[in-house]
């Protein structure tokens, strides 16, 4: 069982997202924001866009051997110490990391940022079971306070202001002075600070997910801006790296191309300020380091992509451009698309995962403008293969009755051109005729979508071939 | 219509794909880009035509989409090139049909060869005619919208400002955003009017703030999502295809104005 | 089966392979023997003086404060100085790195505590093993030299780096890893640190020090 899921309520969640006042407004930050420091990033470094083709190969590549490329990286992390556990599903990998955490005697457990805990649901299930989980990202930390899945794949409580986030602070860190002073973003960002460095410092496990994953040697990566997935790894007893499989690049030199590309992608940075590269237990010349390193490689469906046209998507290195640059995003924010991946990445990755059927609404809440594929640094054909689950939806019947009937009446015609042209010449007269008076109608029957908030322009009347062939007819030869 | 041997050589045979937007809603976009190929020394057929099969193709229905393909590529064959007013509708068959018959090496190829020659209206007169001026007159100021289509498949948006810029008396003014979606998207403007709402929304705050008289774009879809906002909000911006101002063909009423000539005065 | 044997059945099946294809895995074997460079952009391919000052400039934009000293003598100095500046305690911690240690701290009034960080540490030193010009990146190695902790768990945090370690690229950098630990071997750690440590998570404005150091100063040593 995967978590669970809203988006078969699409439209209701979008409906109150656009009328939620708070939230428009901080959706305004993802678009000025991320948009114009990505463009800048990209602009200022001439190969950009031949480190994106370099970026999509090294995945392709990879992929497409994947199964040699994680002998090979298992083989190098049990030879520095660590130890891999394979997991088909949500419910073997929480298993896995619960009987880690049980084994090491755990009763805290901090985490860095990591999608893929976020879809296994790894936190309630420690929960669950006596254990504490303890996010440290301050995004994740705010969320978790709030008991709420991530808004953004980089950005988690990019859908709420200071004021929510003070409100939640003074709620749960009851231990502090009520009247301090927290106006100010920065005296928020102290009092996180303060309070998660006594749960590192605490911690017994520490669970942090992987960028990548290198099959070189045996190497995990984590990229952050906080610092909190190193704390997250270097302090207690017990590393856990939990990764889905299509993590994996064969080389140092390969992520350093897909580096390149994932911090400007996303955040517009350089780079970011912590990449860090683990490969196994503390040593014996260290004097800090976990003494246990696990790695929970999990398929959870990915396996079923590879060589389908989705395998595309297993590209994906969670950047969140496609998103900062979505205009149904900016409009409903991420919590609306009902799971764990938001945007048009989601919008392709969710049907995968927990099926077309619950998450049907994604992949055809699109318009296809095409501006997530542009700045895709893997280059996914997002448009496409959202619009490859929309072919599975008719073929399975799945899409909506009235756009069946409406397309299918409109392909009847369509493939019929006289019939076309006298059928569309009569509506035509007709709507022109209505609609002479005042150019446009407020309302028209079938079109209460389009008519709710705009006007439908009103037909010249004559349509373009039947004049064509009444003024031309005779004159060319 | 003109048999093809009558073509004289060096003359471009030109093969208008009206698309159905414009031959239903708004045929005088259909004369002006006959206007401005005709200007430009091609020789321009209208050969009996529906639909590209873009409706169909985006909402999943690969069997219908591939009927329509297969009826536009034999339709339009035998033309030196298939010119639309539309980057939309031109982007399918430039980047889509060829897809559609991944599978099919007979009609792939033919597909290719469909696309190979099909363009967008004015990246056609600039890119592959040389045009770098037309003539035409228009009084006032425009802004322009860059469709998402035409922008991201076909790359169009130096080709329409270019030949803006011969247009008398027209100062082009850019908005914000001009490369944002409109969020018309087809069938989604319909299927998630909400969103497709607040999307508009935005956009047409953005052409309000140019403060320019008049809406330019080069899709009729755009445009009628977007004049119909503007109209529905009771904002005084005109709003037109591109290939109307650049043949100097603006008699017609703007998209959303009344024919009528005597209620044209009670417009906002 | 095994959890294990089934994934890599699905995969091999997904991919329409047996796994054990010969020229599959020749491909494999060969790309993680000769580990090809891709495209390395040309803005840190300099040399000389115009590398370091790439290095500084880059290092800059990712709000690191730099200082160059002409020898290893003049580091303690220049540490003390910068703690100073800042109104920071005369403290500091450091690894036992033999090129720190080898360091005139006695000319200076700083209190020297050894070894990793539990937390309580407002400054500490670290040497780098290398710095990229690119991106005015520092590249980091565990050890009981230059414990990992002292990256993170300071608010301020020193990075000293020979200029002749400053590389112009990532994988310059991992030629050297290489060369050090043997191909196909790390170290247990190596950071990549590319400015103090930041948060935009709310509102997205930016701040600094979210959970790693507040201020991050690097000392290149131009001997």
């Amino acid at each position: 069982m995967n978590v669970h899921s809203t988006s078969p309520q699409f439209k209701q969640n979008a409906a109150r997202a656009l009328h939620d006042v708070q939230l428009q407004k901080a959706l305004n930050n993802v678009k000025q924001g991320f948009i114009d420091k990505r463009q800048a990033a990209a602009d200022k470094l001439p190969e950009f866009e031949a480190l994106r083709d370099s970026a999509r190969d090294i995945k392709n590549h990879t992929l497409e051997h994947l199964d040699l490329y994680l002998e090979a990286y298992e083989e190098k992390v049990k030879a520095s110490g660590g130890h891999v556990h394979f997991a088909r599903n949500a419910e073997e990998a929480r298993e896995i990391i619960l009987n880690i955490c049980r084994d090491s005697g755990a009763k805290t457990v901090t985490k860095g940022k990591s999608m893929i805990s976020e879809e296994i649901g790894i936190n309630h299930y420690l929960e669950a079971n006596g254990i504490r989980p303890v996010e440290t990202d301050l995004g994740e930390y705010i969320i978790q306070l709030r008991n709420e899945l991530p808004s953004h794949i980089i950005a988690p409580a990019v859908h709420l202001n200071a004021t929510q986030v003070e409100q939640d602070f003074r709620r749960v860190h009851t231990h502090l002075d009520a009247k301090r002073d927290l106006s100010e973003p920065v005296q928020l960002l102290t009092e996180a600070r303060a309070v998660l460095r006594e749960r590192f410092l605490a911690a017994d496990v520490g669970i942090t997910g992987a960028n990548f994953l290198v099959a070189e040697t045996g190497t995990s990566i984590i990229v952050t801006n906080e610092g909190n997935g190193d704390l997250t790894q270097i302090l207690p007893k017990t590393h856990i790296v939990l990764a889905s499989i299509e993590k994996l690049v064969p080389t140092l030199d390969d992520v350093s191309q897909l580096l390149r590309v994932l911090a400007r992608s996303a955040t517009g940075q350089e780079m970011s300020v912590y990449t860090t590269f683990s490969t196994g237990p503390r040593r014996a010349s260290d004097a800090d380091g976990p003494e246990n390193y696990h790695v929970v490689l999990i398929d959870n469906g990915r396996s079923s992509m590879l060589g389908t046209s989705f395998e595309e998507m297993l590209r994906c290195i969670r950047c969140g451009a496609c998103m900062n640059h979505c205009p149904v995003y900016h409009a409903v924010g991420g919590h609306a698309y009902g799971w764990v991946y938001p945007g048009p990445m989601g919008a392709v990755l969710t049907p995968s995962l927990i099926g077309v059927d619950k998450a049907g609404h994604l992949p055809n809440a699109s318009t296809f403008c095409g501006r997530c594929e542009s700045v895709c640094p893997v280059r996914i054909p997002l448009p496409k293969l959202m619009r490859h689950w929309r072919e599975r939806e008719f073929e399975r019947h799945l899409t909506p009755a009235s756009v069946r009937s409406g397309l299918g009446l409109w392909g009847f015609f369509a493939r019929r051109p006289a019939l076309y042209r006298l059928a569309t010449r009569a509506a035509m007269a007709t709507l022109g005729f209505a609609g002479r008076q005042r150019g446009r109608f407020t309302w028209l029957p079938f079109s209460k979508g389009w008519t709710k908030y705009r006007d439908f322009p009103a037909p010249q009347g004559e349509t373009f071939q039947a004049r064509w062939q009444r003024e031309r007819k005779g004159r060319t030869a | 219509m003109s048999d093809p041997t009558s073509a004289r050589p060096g003359k471009p045979r030109v093969g208008l794909f009206v698309t159905c937007l414009v031959d239903l809603m708004r045929p005088s976009v259909g004369f002006a880009a006959v206007k401005l190929l005709e200007d430009a020394g091609c020789i321009v057929e209208v050969p009996v035509q529906t639909c590209c099969g873009q409706p169909a193709y985006n909402s999943g229905d690969r069997g219908t989409s591939k009927d329509l393909a297969m009826r536009m590529i034999e339709t339009f064959q035998g033309f030196d090139y298939v010119v639309a007013p539309s980057g939309s509708c031109a982007g399918t068959i430039r980047k889509h049909y060829p897809e559609l018959f991944e599978d099919d090496p007979n009609w792939r190829a033919k597909a290719d060869a469909l696309a190979s020659r099909t363009y967008e209206l004015t990246s056609f007169l600039v890119d592959v005619l040389g045009v770098t001026q037309v003539d035409a007159s228009f009084d006032g100021t425009v802004t322009y919208h860059d469709s998402c289509s035409g922008l991201r498949e076909l790359h169009v948006k130096r080709q329409p400002r270019k030949l803006l810029a011969s247009v008398k008396g027209l100062t082009l003014v850019e908005m914000n955003d001009s490369d944002v979606c409109c969020g018309f998207g087809g069938t989604f403007a319909v299927k998630y009017s909400d969103i497709s709402g607040a999307i508009v929304d935005a956009k047409t705050k953005n052409v309000e703030a140019a403060q320019a008289a008049t809406l330019l774009a080069g899709d009729l879809g755009c445009l009628m999502n977007m004049a119909g906002k503007l109209s529905r909000d009771g904002k005084p911006i005109t709003v037109r295809h591109v290939a109307e101002v650049l043949a100097g063909m603006t008699d017609e009423p703007a998209i959303g104005l009344a024919r009528d000539t005597r209620n044209k005065t009670s417009q906002p | 089966m095994s959890a294990r044997d089934e994934i890599f059945a699905n995969i091999r099946r997904s991919l329409g392979v047996k796994g054990s294809e010969t020229i599959r895995k020749q491909i494999v074997q060969d790309r993680l023997e000769r580990s090809p460079k891709g495209v390395i952009p040309a803005r840190g391919q300099v040399s000389g003086e115009e590398r370091i000052a790439l290095f500084k400039t880059m290092a800059e934009a990712s709000l690191a404060t730099v200082t160059e000293v002409s020898s290893t003598a003049d580091v303690p100095q220049s540490i003390a100085l910068f703690l100073r500046d800042h109104n920071l305690p005369a403290t500091l911690r450091m690894g036992d790195d033999p090129r720190l240690k080898s360091m005139p701290w006695g000319d200076t009034t700083l209190e020297i505590a050894h070894g990793p960080s539990e937390g309580s540490d407002l400054n500490a030193v670290s040497h780098a093993f290398g710095g990229v010009a690119e991106t005015g990146t520092l590249a980091m190695i565990s050890g009981h030299e230059n414990p990992s902790t002292l990256n993170f768990l300071p608010d301020n945090h020193i990075i000293v780096v020979s200029a002749k370690d400053i590389a112009s690229d990532y994988e310059s950098v991992w030629g050297r890893v290489r060369f050090a630990f043997g191909k196909g071997s790390m170290p247990r750690t190596v950071n990549w640190i590319t400015g103090p440590s930041r948060s935009g998570d709310i509102e997205q404005t930016l701040l600094l020090g979210a959970h790693g150091p507040r201020r991050l100063h690097v000392v290149v040593v131009r001997e």
